[in-house]
């Protein structure tokens, strides 16, 4: 039987994601991947992956997932997130280190407040066929990952490895922040001409919250509306991920992995690269205030981002016995499932 | 900015998308040359293979460049396309001539007496119109593989639906504005349904899974609904689309 996970519970939207699909915008194909790029580079590093390899993205509620291989190194990274394992009085693992988990081990996802997504990677990938260059799902077209959509109860996520490796368990002693209340970065245009000066002004000034209207493709903003200076239509023209178009109604969408390639609203800015993945964090509810920087300003942020996770990636260390004693808790039985894949 | 070419001149405008895309725009109109423009320069950018672009999309009107900032700034690159807007070498465009069948009748064409109506015309020959018509692929966007015809014939210009659909079948031949377009895929859409292809317009099968690619032509060829059963059962199976090069 090839290794996977089963899915006993698929959690509120669970999709295999990658860091996306490059090279098929020209034909419609948007990017996709992962909202928080960032959080699932640190958890691939946490199990030995390079870091695009597909993993479990996990929005708002977590799935619940039996190990079926000998074993499965998997690490979770999301602010306050946690794995609870085994099914009656859970040992619960914190996010932002590597755990293995014997076969048939049970174990849930729990998603927390802090973060609107999470990433589960392990050890070896997500086995689903690259469609188009890339794992991620794109579910609008049924495009890539599992089946291209999203878990369902009794699927099984394929894995690429039955066993996990002997190497030591890592931790990151630091982790990305949690979505947080600091302000969006953003670079006004292309089209903020289209808006009044005022419009502009209310963008950087007003305080927005995501709506209820929020998924992969983008999310609505609550707040002060802006003011198309003649009409919100333009000629359809290309869109990047980030982009803030504000259709007629004058409630701004700030536009997600899953956007379409193309649209005929016009933008009023652009979130930063340095930013995107802190608003993929951002929940239902949460504030969002906008800040109006320089290209300069964001490359040089760009920069000093990926430096930072490079250093992160580099500094994981290996698990301190007093942080988590595996052997111990094996061996008083309180993960249920004990012998099998722990030498 | 602006380049003088053969006693053209080329206005552009280079606009952020952000730190990571770049839209070099040539208008604001949906228009052939506006188009001839925008697919040279994407031909031109993509036989450069300009160190850290990773995907260039063509629009009505503008051209955006995704490109990785930590490979190349947007000021470098911004020299680098200026450069490259007055020379047309190596930018030939690969471009296919197709014949699209389509059954403009009944269910599959549930907007085409409306349209008739609207339009002061009568159904056979909004028909005639439609599919007497050689479109221009401008860009495919919305979907995977939806494309954007023009231009349509003025006496069937019509603004968007006032009630949006839910549900446009895939295959649905539409026309709003001065377009004309296909949906792949099932989706809401507020365009007017004239009729229905059985093909297929993206198929991740195929090596090149959009039917169609910005530049290439469309005739649309009106068949039965014998005709399009059979066609759509041959699809299911193997079926060579119709279709020929276009001389560059």
């Amino acid at each position: 039987m090839s290794p996977g996970l089963n899915v006993l519970a698929p959690g509120f939207h669970t999709t295999v994601q990658d860091l996306g699909r490059i090279g098929y915008q020209d034909m419609g194909v948007p990017v996709s991947g992962a909202l928080d790029g960032v959080s699932l580079r640190v958890a691939n590093a946490l199990v030995g992956n390079p870091p695009a390899m597909p993993g479990l993205e996990i929005l708002l509620s977590g799935p619940t997932l039996e190990v079926a291989a000998d074993s499965a190194r998997v690490a979770l990274v999301g602010a306050g997130a946690s794995l609870r394992i085994g099914r009656e009085d859970p040992l619960v693992i914190p996010a932002g280190q590597s755990v293995i988990l014997p076969g048939s081990e049970v174990f849930e996802v729990a998603a927390s407040r802090h973060s609107a997504c999470c990433y589960l990677a392990v050890e070896g990938g997500i086995a689903v066929p690259l469609v188009l260059g890339s794992a991620s799902t794109y579910a609008r077209a049924a495009i890539g990952g599992l089946e291209g959509r999203a878990l369902r109860r009794e699927d099984v996520v394929p894995l690429a490895v039955a066993r996990a490796s002997q190497g030591p368990e890592l931790w990151a002693p630091t982790l990305p922040s949690a979505a947080g209340e600091q302000s969006i970065r953003v670079i006004l245009g292309p089209q903020q001409e289209c808006f009044t000066a005022e419009a502009v002004t209310v963008l950087l000034n007003g305080k927005f919250r995501v709506s209820k209207d929020a998924d992969r493709m983008g999310m609505r903003l609550e707040g002060p509306l802006l003011q198309h200076r003649a009409g919100w239509d333009i000629v359809s023209d290309a869109i990047a991920t980030g982009s803030i178009q504000v259709p007629g109604s004058g409630q701004p969408i700030l536009l997600m992995a899953d956007h379409q390639t193309t649209g005929g609203y016009p933008k009023i800015a652009t979130v930063i690269s340095a930013d995107l993945a802190v608003v993929g964090r951002r929940r239902t509810g949460d504030p969002i205030r906008f800040l109006a920087v320089s290209v300069e300003t964001a490359e040089g942020l760009y920069r000093e981002q990926e430096r930072w996770l490079a250093e992160l990636i580099a500094g994981l260390e290996p698990l301190p016995r007093n942080r988590l004693d595996l052997t111990s808790l094996y061996g008083n039985n309180l993960i249920s499932g004990v012998t099998t894949g722990i030498e | 900015m602006g380049n003088s070419v053969a006693g053209k001149i080329t206005k552009v405008r280079f606009l952020s998308a952000g730190d990571r895309a770049l839209v070099v725009e040539f208008g604001d109109r949906v228009d052939r040359k506006l188009s001839e423009d925008v697919l040279r320069l994407n031909a031109t950018v993509r036989s450069r293979a300009l160190e850290g672009v990773i995907e260039t999309v063509p629009t009505f009107r503008s051209l955006m460049i995704h490109f990785d900032p930590l490979v190349i700034t947007r000021g470098r690159l911004e020299l680098s396309i200026e450069g490259l807007l007055g020379d047309d070498s190596g930018s030939q465009i690969d471009t296919r001539f197709w014949h699209i069948p389509v059954c403009y009748e009944g269910e599959l064409a549930p907007d085409l007496v409306e349209v008739a109506q609207l339009t002061g015309l009568t159904p056979s020959d909004v028909v005639a119109m439609h599919s007497g018509t050689i479109y221009h692929v401008y860009m495919l966007g919305f979907l995977p593989g939806f494309p954007y015809l023009g231009d349509l014939p003025a006496e069937l210009s019509l603004p968007r639906r006032a009630d949006p659909r839910v549900r446009v079948p895939p295959g649905s031949i539409a026309i709003a504005t001065s377009l004309s377009a296909i949906y792949p895929y099932e989706s809401p859409g507020g365009w007017h349904l004239i009729g229905t292809t059985p093909l297929r317009l993206f198929d991740l099968d195929q090596p090149k899974p959009a039917l169609l690619a910005p530049g290439d032509a469309v005739l649309f060829q009106a068949v039965d609904r014998t005709h399009y059963d059979r066609i759509r059962h041959a699809v299911e199976n193997s079926y060579e689309v119709e279709s020929e090069p276009i001389p560059g």
